[in-house]
């Protein structure tokens, strides 16, 4: 039997007084309170992948590929094998046995789990080692000799069609070009071709939204336990979908859906990266399968990085046009780098994602874009990192491309927007590539980021020291999100339809546990799930346990990203409370001999109705329905019920950012001096952790703007693959005086609590905004209109000599 | 996990332990003092040595920071942290010292990086190394019999990772001549907070009766070492300080540098801002001079 070692010192008593793991400023219901399962984190007492230690558990390390694009002759493992602590040695020829050198995966291509014919991305998976402990595998990967034939390599997107380029997938039938999946498009495009001729400007900008990853504090990992005995594997694994993956591996393995088990402790990040099923988890199964024992893979951080799911890598073609003083059409030709194997996370209809957002905020008459994806000798992945799938493209183009409208047409690019925002009373709004909008009011909140931000006195200021030579830049961005995947009619992941399960049973004692299909990746859902069920029950969130990432313990659903948790989840989360709650009243009316139709609630309570006085709690309702000797036919004890939500639309959270920079003249280098963000995401159920979300994904935000680049030299070398060379942003690279946080509410109308979902908004609505406002600073002082990200001291100051480049 | 490759550990007793240890695994063994740079390296396998020799222990006899005479003198196992505080540094040598630890990696790092240690990785990039660059210290090694020699740093740092340390000698400490009059700063453009340095500039000056007695600047991370800008500190000694002498140092620095293309920037760039940091440094350096 396989059992969890206990950390020594862990549970040592809840230091803060009262009962182990209350918080003592829960409101019963939706408001601010401090995070229910912080106790445990700021004490460093998470339970995270690496601190699961079996009896008998192995370790293992893979060998990667030095080169990005090589044949592979041979691979000699005896030395290896010969080490006295290596238990096994698995390469592709071994996989092939078992049915898994190759994976399909979620975009419905296939990766190889180890590399046999040839390597296509440098650090590719070659071979992957087992002994008695990681210092030992790690030992053994030197003993391992790989005989390659190096071939040339494809880096680069624009000419990964080129004739000459070489084939990269050579192991698919009828695969003669890069081409990685066929062009996508939406839009009408002779609408838009007549409104650009009809168009009074128009503004042209290739844009690149670099290659960036997602970059977690733990890295990804798994322990897979196969038990010989009774074919029950037990797999502890941090991911986002656990149930989705439960039935990837039954589907790869061929093992019983019901014999494998899923484990997720807590998972330190996962921002997309923790969506896929990666190489080095089929290994560790399979190598559980060959060694009869548990077997753990953790990745280091340079793995991480190199090869598991980087995001973004568009790079888009764009217009923008505008009539009249407002915008007017829109035209992208987007080319997506998907790597060596297309594992993009994305619905399976979606082959762009929701790419469609690309319109933004703007009532536009035309609008037309087309993507097309190639395979490159780079890492697999283009994961929706902190992003609702290829949102965060879209609307950095969309908002690049509005300064840059404004530049052409010498306006404001605040008063721009204003003039083409979708008006309040538009709603529900259908954009021109045919996306139902559910609710809004951007002039508002766009109007109260500018009077948080005084922007006029910005503007102001900004001549000022232009005056004295120095450089200041105002960045706008003004973002709309498609979030909460999705309706099942048109969404599903692998022929899964896009829904989530909530199951909710309130006991004796009037405690509740709540179990979801959501997994928390530090989002805080223990609370803010026990906030809905509180809001709805009246019950203390203290008293509602949330479960979730034990897929032997938890409801069916598709679990956390794209910022769909509250949305659908969240969504399932309040439908089963309310099923609670109509099975409390029958309860209630026999209590109160009183008819159910003539019970009103208020929270927490049955009562009759014009007699206030005559009624029951909760807490006395769930006592009574596991106890009571005459119930009525029809009427089962207990007090718990189960819901599946499909949510009837995506909902559509939105906000405005403005950021202040100072750009030093002489070494380029960009100072963030103010960010103020105003969001919208609906109903807010905790206001403490919706800015947590907000804060995180500004920091973000900065880090994608100002630094952070998976590039490659020309031999496709992965160059960012360490932490020295991935920079991920600080504190101090935050405004000194904190982000100045503001919001609005409009209410999702379709949403059983009309909220909207927000753990993604502010890194899809930060990048362009800070992009914008280095611009800015340049095009004031020196008239110069466009540069890429990510913009550190030497890009910037070859952009404010004239030179900007893309990045390489 | 990264793992580093089998190797051994022994704690020394005391300097002259460390260095019979060193003797007796005849260039197997390193020292480890902070391990900031040394277990790094060794976990990216970069670095395999058999044995290292943890000199942590020697505390007592290697972390302190003193005047003697005309000189400061500084042990090898001095950290960060203990430079970035101390009273006497920023008492003799305002600013440099400060400003240059300030910046440095991050407070864990500065926790337990030391002066030894930065010196003897002869990293081009290293702020500290910058500082006692153009603060034209040396560094006294010692080796077996406790012999011991003074050599200056430009004869210290041989190139990138490379220094004249021997086999089984040590660094032990580190001798900076004072002056009066002195000014000094240190600037430093990084990607981030707690970056390695695209370019960094330390600028040590005296100035007495209005005239610049003593001239130091050095430049990280544009050259193989740490460089010491000669043309810029001829041009300074016996000159009155002047905004335009500084930009024409700063042009200097510009042209003498050598820097290499790679992810901080391109040389082209870098050049530049060696030009730009060198003349800033300058300024600020005269600026705050105690006269
Ligand atoms: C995240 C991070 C960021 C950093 N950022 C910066 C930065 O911004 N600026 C900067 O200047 N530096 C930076 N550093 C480098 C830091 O300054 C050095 O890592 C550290 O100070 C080196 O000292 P140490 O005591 O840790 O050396 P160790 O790692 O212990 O040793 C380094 C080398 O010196 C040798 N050695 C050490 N002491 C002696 C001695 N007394 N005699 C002979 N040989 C010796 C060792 O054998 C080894 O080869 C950074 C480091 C890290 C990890």
């Amino acid at each position: 039997m396989a059992t969890i070692e206990t950390t020594p010192g862990r549970n040592p008593g809840w230091a803060g007084g009262g009962t182990w793991g209350e918080v003592t400023d829960a409101p019963i219901g939706f408001g601010h309170m401090k995070r229910k399962e912080d106790a445990r984190f700021i004490r460093g007492l998470g339970d995270y992948m690496d601190d699961v230690r079996l009896p008998g558990m192995l370790h293992s390390a893979i060998l990667r590929s030095p080169y990005a694009h090589a044949t592979i002759n041979s691979i000699d493992t005896s030395a290896a094998l010969a080490h006295p602590k290596v238990a096994a040695v698995v390469i592709a020829k071994d996989l092939e046995t078992l049915g898994l050198a190759w994976m399909p995966t979620i975009s419905y291509d296939t990766q190889a789990v180890l590399a046999g014919d040839k390597v296509r991305f440098h650090l590719q998976e070659v071979a992957f080692v087992i002994a008695t402990d990681a210092y030992a595998a790690q030992d053994a990967l030197q003993l391992i000799e790989v005989d390659y034939d190096v071939l040339p390599a494809v880096v680069n997107c624009r000419k990964a069609l080129d004739p000459d380029a070489p084939l990269i997938r050579d192991d698919k039938v009828g695969q003669v070009d890069n081409l990685a999946s066929p062009l996508w498009e939406a839009g009408d495009k002779a609408t838009c071709d007549r409104v650009f001729a009809e168009a009074d400007v128009v503004a042209i900008r290739t844009v690149l939204d670099p290659r960036s990853h997602p970059c977690p504090m733990e890295t990804c990992g798994m322990v897979a336990d196969m038990n010989p005995a009774t074919g029950q594997l037990n797999i502890y694994n941090g991911n986002q979908a656990p149930h989705a993956h439960r039935t990837v591996y039954a589907q790869v393995a061929g093992l019983p859906e019901q014999n494998i088990r899923i484990l997720c402790n807590d998972i330190g990040g996962g921002f997309g990266n923790k969506v896929p099923v990666y190489p080095g988890y089929v290994c560790a199964i399979a190598g559980s399968i060959v060694a009869g024992a548990p077997v753990k893979w953790i990745e280091d951080r340079s793995e991480n990085l190199a090869s598991t799911g980087f995001a973004r890598d568009y790079l888009m073609y764009s217009e923008m046009c505008s009539k009249g003083g407002k915008i007017t059409g829109l035209r992208v030709d987007a080319i997506a780098d998907h790597g060596a194997f297309d594992s993009t996370a994305q619905a399976t209809k979606f082959p762009a994602g929701f790419f469609h957002i690309v319109t933004g905020s703007y009532d536009l008459q035309g609008a037309h874009c087309q993507v097309k994806a190639v395979y490159t000798n780079k890492a697999p992945g283009g994961v929706a990192y902190r992003c609702s799938f290829r949102i965060t493209e879209a609307v950095y183009l969309v908002e690049r491309m509005v300064d840059a409208l404004a530049m052409e047409m010498r306006t404001d690019p605040v008063d721009l927007r204003m003039r083409s925002f979708i008006r309040s009373d538009q709603f529900p709004y259908e954009s021109a590539t045919g996306w139902v909008y559910d609710s809004g009011d951007y002039h508002k909140a766009m109007k109260l980021a500018l009077e948080m931000a005084d922007y006029d006195g910005l503007r102001r200021e900004q001549q000022e020291k232009l005056a004295k030579g120095e450089l200041m830049g105002i960045g706008i961005s003004f973002f709309t999100e498609g979030v909460g995947a999705g309706p099942r009619r048109h969404m599903d992941i692998l022929g899964l339809a896009m829904n989530d399960g909530a199951e909710l049973r309130v006991h004796p004692s009037g405690k509740a546990v709540v179990s979801i299909s959501a997994q928390t990746q530090g989002q805080g859902h223990e609370t803010t799930f026990a906030q809905i069920v509180a809001e709805e029950l009246g019950i203390s969130p203290n008293h509602i346990m949330v479960r979730h990432g034990d897929t032997d313990k938890t409801p069916y659903g598709l679990g956390t990203y794209g910022s769909r948790s509250t949305p659908v989840s969240g969504g399932a989360v309040a439908v089963v409370s309310r099923k609670v709650r109509d099975k409390a009243r029958q309860f209630a009316a026999l209590m109160l001999e009183s008819r159910a139709e003539d019970l009103a609630w208020e929270k927490g309570r049955w009562f009759v109705r014009g007699d206030p006085e005559r009624g029951a709690t909760i807490e006395r309702i769930a006592e009574y329905a596991y106890s009571a000797t005459n119930l009525p036919e029809g009427l089962e004890g207990g007090l718990d019920a189960n819901a599946v939500y499909d949510p009837p639309n995506l909902t559509y959270p939105f906000g405005a950012y403005i950021a202040v920079v100072d750009v030093d003249p002489g070494t380029g280098k960009v100072h963030m001096r103010r960010f103020i963000a105003v969001d919208d995401c609906g109903v807010r159920i905790n206001p403490l952790v919706v800015e947590g979300q907000i804060h995180g994904g500004l920091v973000e935000g900065i880090g994608q703007a100002l630094m952070e680049i998976i590039s490659f030299d020309e031999s496709g070398n992965c160059m960012n693959a360490s932490f020295m060379d991935y920079l991920l942003p600080t504190a101090l690279e935050c405004p000194e005086h904190g982000f100045e946080l503001g919001e609005t509410v409009t209410p999702c109308p379709h949403h059983p609590i009309g909220a909207k979902g927000v753990g993604e908004s502010p890194c899809v609505g930060s990048p362009p905004c800070i992009a914008n406002a280095v611009v800015d600073a340049l095009y004031h002082a020196k008239g110069i209109k466009y540069m890429d990200i990510p913009c550190f001291p030497a890009r910037v100051w070859a952009a404010m000599n004239g030179n900007a480049q893309p990045p390489q | 996990m990264q793992t580093p490759a089998p190797c051994e550990y022994s704690r020394a007793t005391s300097v002259d332990d460390a260095i019979a240890q060193l003797q007796a695994l005849g260039g197997n063994a390193r020292i480890l003092a902070g391990g900031y740079s040394l277990i790094p390296m060794m976990k990216l396998r970069l670095a395999n040595p058999g044995h290292v020799i943890d000199i942590n222990p020697l505390e007592s006899e290697l972390n302190y920071i003193r005047q003697e005479g005309n000189e400061i003198r500084i042990g090898a196992l001095t950290r960060h942290v203990n430079m970035l505080e101390s009273d006497l540094l920023s008492q003799v040598f305002p600013h440099i010292f400060r400003e240059a630890e300030a910046v440095l990696a991050d407070p864990v790092v500065r926790n337990r990086g030391t002066m030894g240690g930065s010196l003897c990785q002869s990293d081009p990039a290293e702020d500290l190394s910058g500082v006692v660059v153009a603060l034209k210290g040396e560094a006294v090694l010692r080796g077996p019999g406790g012999a011991e020699r003074v050599v200056g740093m430009e004869e210290f740092h041989l190139g990138p990772y490379m220094t004249s340390v021997q086999p089984t000698e040590m660094l032990i400490e580190v001798r900076i001549p004072t002056h009066s009059g002195f000014g000094g700063a240190h600037e430093k453009v990084e990607r981030r907070a707690g970056d390695f340095a695209i370019v960094a500039a330390s600028a040590a000056l005296a100035i007495e009766g209005g005239r610049i007695t003593f001239a130091g600047v050095a430049c990280s991370a544009v050259g193989p070492t740490t460089l010491h800008i000669e043309r810029a500190e001829k041009a300074l000694v016996g000159q009155a300080p002047s905004e335009d002498l500084f930009a024409q140092c700063g042009q200097m620095a510009a042209a003498d540098c050598s820097p290499n293309s790679d992810g901080r920037g391109p040389a082209d760039y870098k050049r530049h801002v060696a030009g730009v940091l060198t003349t800033r440094a300058l300024s600020r350096a005269a600026a705050t001079a105690v006269s």
